[in-house]
Parts: C-alpha cells; structure tokens; sequence
C-alpha cells in the first residue's frame, strides 16, 4: 500500500473500544441523508405520474423497511425491532395515502411536498404531547416520512458501498443499521456514542470491529481515505505508515490465534493456578448484551449501568416500567447475580433535565442528583428491589464522597422497603449495597465507607482523572491520564485493604479492570471482583488461571515501590508476556 | 350515526399495538369511525392518526360510528376496549 506517501499523514484518533477486532479498508462517511422538498406546481396531465411516483416510492419504502425489520429483529431483539412495525403500519394506512392522493390532484402540487406538509401535522401533534412516549413516535413518523420522500425522489438509500468499507459516522440510529446488512462493513467508527450505544452493541454481536466517541472522525475523515481500526486498543489510524499496519497486522494474528485457543474457557470460573477465586463479571447496560457475556464466560454482571433506561427519554421512567426492565435482567442472569448501578446522570451522561454546568466533573451528578431528587431515587430503588426475589441483585451508589451520602442513600432504600411492605410487595430483604469507589474522598475514607457498606467497587476511569487532575479528553492533558501512576496504585491498594480490613469483599469496575496489563497487579493486591467489558473477559480469565496469587502478591509489591508509570508498565508488561505468552499484549 | 365514550383499561395505554388492533377491527366495517379526544378529531381507520391520540390508561375517548354496519361496528369496538385490547 502507498498510502502515506499519496494520502499525508498518519492521525491517530482515541476512542472508546467497544468491539474487538482490527481492519484497514477505506473509509466510508455515512451521513444520514435529510430529502429536500420542493413545492412544484404540477399540471392535471401529470396527475396520474405524480400519483404513481407515490405509489412506488410507498413499495420499495416498504420493501427497505421489512429487511431492516427482519435484521433488526434477528440481531438486536424482537423488542427494538417493534419500532420498525410502526414504521410498516403507517405505509399501508388507507387513509392517509388517500388523503395525500386526493390533495395531489387537487391541489396540483408534487408528491414529495404533499407527503412532508400531511405527514408533518401528525408529527406536530405528536410533538406537543407532554408524553416522551408520544416523542419518539414522532421520530418514527419522520422516518418513515423521510424514507417515503427519498424514494420519491428516487435516490438510493445510501450512495452504495464501493467494495469493503469501515464505515465512519456521527452516530447510528436503530433505523440505521440496514448498512451493516451488507457484508462488506470491516468496521464502523463514530464521533459520538459509547460502549452502550445501538451501533456498538450491534457491531458486538456482528463481530465487526468497533471505536465510538471519537468526537471528529467525520471532520478528519474522507471516503476513500485508508484508516484502520483497532477496537481492542479504541484507536482509528488515518493514513497509517507502513510501520503502523505491519505492527497492527502482527497483533490482529496474535488476537485471531489467541482467540483460537480461547473457546474451552468459557465455562470454567475464574481462580489462580494456586486456587484464590476471582470473581470475573461483565459491565453492560442493556438485557441484550447478557447472552453476549454469559457466551464470553462471564459469572455475572458486576456493573449494569441503569442509564440506558434514560436513552430516548425527555422525563425519568416510573417505578413499573423499571422494575419491568430489572426484572428481565435479573432472571436472565440468575442462577448468577446482577449489581445495578443507580442512575448516574450529570458529568457526560444523559440527563434529562439537568442544566448546562460549566464544571460538570465536579458538579451535580451521581448520588448527589439523587439524593436531591429522592422521588425520582425511590422509584428507581423500588423497581430494584422488586426485581430482587431471587436473591441475585445488589445495589450500587454511584459518586459516593462522604459518609453522610452514603447513610442518606441506605435511609432511601429503608423507606422504599417500607413503602414495598405496606403495598405488599415482595423483595430480597438481605439486598447487599454497595457503593463505588471513585473520589479520591471516598478512597481516603476507605474504612469507614467499608464499615457501612456490604462492598466496595472500585471506578478507576473517575478516580484517575480526580486523583491526577487530567481531564482525559482533553488531548493537551491526555498523556498525564496514567493508568499505571504509582499514586493511583497505592490509591487502589489502601481502598483493597481497607475493605477487607472491614470484612467487605472490593472489586474493581472501570477500564482498568478489562487492561490485561493490570490483572496480575490487581490479583496481588487482593481484588476480590473483576468487571470488564464481555470482549475482554476470556484474556482476563486466562491471565487469572496462569498465575499465582502468591506470586502476584510479590509483584504487586514490587511494583507498589516503584516510583514511575514507566517503570511500572514495563515491569508488567514482561511479567504478564512471560507468564502468559500467549496474550497479545501491544508491542 | 351512534356515539359511545370508552375508557381505556390497559395498562400501557393505546401505544403501538393496541392502536393497530384499533385500527384493523375497524377496518373490518364499512362504517366510518372518528375517535374525539380533547380537542382532537381522528379517523379511527388511520394508523398514524391513532398514534396522535396518546391516550394513557384511564383516559376516555368519544367513537363515533357511521354507516350500514355501525351497530355491529360499536359493539366490536366496545368488546375490544373491555377487553383492554387483549394486552394482559
């Protein structure tokens, strides 16, 4: 390949991984095509052409929604495919063509513009309902308005793939995804969305390869540009040097024999080659990624974010409709259990109505947004706990930064009990709660928080960026973001002891948690829980069953007397390459 | 012409589904169907018009039947709104 020399030069974007694997293709930028309507006058003669142009734009719309509909419905679930029914339905409503027909021949107007002005009232309606409900209809009928319209207008849907492509966009509706029923996508890269988002979990199960968040992919970007993808490290590289494919070719061959070998230890749990047991579960936000995680050998989930019960919504949902969705969570994983995390809105997360912050990492999110609205804390916690009869769900404050919070949450969950009780209503009245560990405050206080609380999770993503006071989005500062800085560890050996100083077990959350770098550190310092991405989790499970925890412990502390990230990286890189040879750690 | 006001019983309200039933139960008939809620006037064998309507649990609707079959067409409709749509 020429393409350093023909094309300028190499970029490297960050992102977030969020499906493994690695390609290099050209790019495709997809942008979601918004039709142009013209009003034109049309003569009586033209009539009956004007009315056929309808008539076939409604069939191949209909055509294009029934593949995205049986796509949809394959691949993210019957439940996110209804929308596409909807979608369907008004196509083929009776009244509506007929009235849009009947204005064309009187009104002498063009389709297109008779289609928008129709379709456009009821999603005026539809929008000034107070319902969020009623919202995303709204979004469904403009949809299919939009589609009808392109097909009018005779434009193809997307201005086709020219070969193998990783695909490069803002975001990705559900609508969207009939772009990856093609078979030529080799992956899809994003500005916005994270791990959680529809394109993300779709790519998953498409084992296509992955990077979201990466903010201005599609400024930097070009179709035809050569990049390639590495949703294992969250990178996309335009223009890569020769170097950069040769080192990225040799870790996608390392991956691909890795992954190999992998499949047999799925079933088996999590524990050293000495017997000390870790427990290995999966960060997700959505029932549909369950199935996903239980294949990729995961005891549980030790993270499920609640926020994705917010996507899509313009208010908080009610208690019903949760414990609705806790519910099917919770019976999916049972025998094993599930920890909801509660809402954690504010910072970068969705919030439906919170104001604009200058400081939002430090501002009102968390624990504290739901200590300050206890109505909306009550109906979340009561939904949880209703889905607690089987005994397999925890609970877990987010933003934790003092004591008092912590007793003010735990008296929220005392009254939600009580409010259960005088409905009748039953729940697991032993629910363990626990709350993450991700101010430096918190840390701090590591022992009294464990005194008062049934376990600790630790975040490592806040922690870090307060500990070290790098925002990490913030490219001038990123390189200060250390994962491995000796004050982080010591940080994370003090919250480890003083949890089982207190009898409660401490596990580990963040990012950290899924770095095959950090496993054989974090198994030494006594980690009792480990909650990964589920891509991540046979690497983690092989590094844990390769080890001693008795040798862990001494590189731990080794470690924990060096002075620099540096020192520390390279000590567990050829720790980890000469324990398990087999990880494709990068070069 | 005969005009009834139902209640929805369902729980969820007339969202997608129940709306759809709605509107093919109607379809079954040759008399026309305008729904009234508030201020709004719908044709009750109009998809999209049904799915303006959000109408929650609770809430009441006017029907209004008109044509050769209305009777049965109102009794149909009635049963299905008793029924709650057959949702649960």
């Amino acid at each position: 390949m020429d393409t350093a020399s023909s094309a300028g030069q190499e970029i490297i974007l960050k992102g977030v991984a969020a499906a493994p694997g690695i390609s290099f293709g050209p790019a495709y930028l997809y942008s979601k095509l918004i039709p142009h309507v013209e009003e034109k006058p049309i003569t009586e003669e033209e009539v009956p052409a004007e009315i056929e142009r309808l008539h076939n734009a409604n069939a191949r719309s209909e055509k294009e929604l029934q593949k995205i509909h049986a796509f949809a419905e394959q691949k993210l679930g019957s439940q996110n495919a209804r929308i596409f029914e909807a979608q369907i339905m008004i196509l083929a409503d009776a009244i509506l063509m007929g009235a849009i027909e009947k204005r064309i021949a009187e009104e002498h107007r063009n389709a297109e513009f008779i289609v928008a002005d129709e379709i456009t009232k009821y999603k005026q309606i539809m929008l000034a309902s107070h319902d969020e409900y009623m919202h995303e209809r709204a979004h469904d009928v403009e949809d299919v308005m939009n589609r009808i319209i392109r097909n009018i207008q005779d434009q193809k849907l997307y201005s086709r793939l020219e070969g193998a492509s990783i695909i490069v966009s803002e975001s990705l509706a559900p609508s969207d995804t009939v772009i990856f029923s093609r078979n030529q996508v080799l992956g899809y890269a994003t500005d916005l969305g994270g791990v959680t988002s529809h394109a993300a979990i779709l790519a998953r199960s498409l084992k296509i390869p992955a990077v979201v968040g990466l903010r201005t992919a599609t400024k930097l970007i070009t179709t035809g540009d050569t990049i390639a993808i590495d949703g294992y490290a969250g990178l996309i590289v335009l223009n890569p040097t020769e170097e950069t494919l040769g080192t990225l070719q040799r870790k996608k061959g390392r991956y691909t024999e890795f992954e190999g070998r992998l499949v047999n230890i799925a079933g088996i749990s999590a524990e050293t080659a000495d017997h000390k047991q870790i427990e290995l579960s999966a960060n997700i936000a959505f029932e549909t990624e369950i199935e996903f995680s239980r294949a990729q050998g995961s005891a549980g989930i030790g993270l499920f974010r609640t926020e994705s019960q917010l996507i899509g919504k313009t208010s908080y949902p009610g208690e019903e409709e949760q414990y609705e969705a806790y519910r099917k969570v919770a019976d999916e994983v049972y025998p094993h259990s599930v920890i909801f995390r509660t809402f954690d809105v504010g910072g970068d997360k969705i919030a439906p109505d919170t104001e604009h912050e200058a400081n939002p990492f430090l501002g009102w999110r968390g624990i504290r947004v739901l200590l300050d609205r206890p109505e909306l804390f009550l109906d979340q916690i009561r939904g949880i706990l209703r889905a607690s009869t089987r005994k397999n769900v925890r609970i877990m404050f987010p933003m934790i930064s003092t004591v008092q919070e912590l007793r003010r949450a735990r008296e929220i969950v005392a009254q939600a009990k009580k409010e259960l009780d005088e409905r009748a209503l039953p729940y697991d009245p032993d629910i363990k709660i626990g709350i993450m560990i991700e101010v430096p405050a918190a840390a701090v206080l590591a022992e009294q928080m464990a005194a008062e609380a049934d376990f600790l999770s630790i975040g490592t993503n806040d922690l870090i960026q307060y500990l070290l006071a790098v925002d990490r989005d913030n490219a001038a500062v990123a390189p200060l973001y250390q994962q491995f800085n000796p004050a982080v560890l010591k940080t994370i050996r003090h919250i480890i002891d003083a949890g089982h100083k207190k009898g409660v077990w401490v596990g580990m959350c963040g990012e950290m948690a899924g770095d095959p770098l950090a496993t054989v550190l974090l198994v030494g310092l006594g980690i009792d829980e480990l909650s990964v991405i589920p891509s991540v989790l046979p690497e983690i499970k092989k590094i844990i069953l390769s080890i001693k925890y008795k040798e862990a412990k001494r590189v731990a502390d080794k470690v924990l007397a060096m002075s620099t990230e540096e020192e520390i990286r390279d000590h567990l890189s050829s720790i980890t390459k000469n324990k398990v040879p087999e990880i494709p750690l990068d070069e | 012409m005969i005009e009834r006001t139902v209640t929805i019983v369902n729980r969820k309200g007339l969202h997608t589904r129940p709306a759809a039933s709605l509107v093919k139960t109607a379809a079954r008939f040759q008399s026309e169907l305008i729904i009234r809620k508030d201020n709004l006037e719908i044709n009750g064998k109009s998809i999209i018009g049904v799915m303006t309507l959000a109408a929650e649990q609770g809430s009441t609707l006017t029907l209004q039947f008109d044509g050769p079959d209305e009777e049965e067409a109102c009794r149909a409709m009635e049963d299905l709104f008793r029924r709650g749509f057959d949702e649960e």
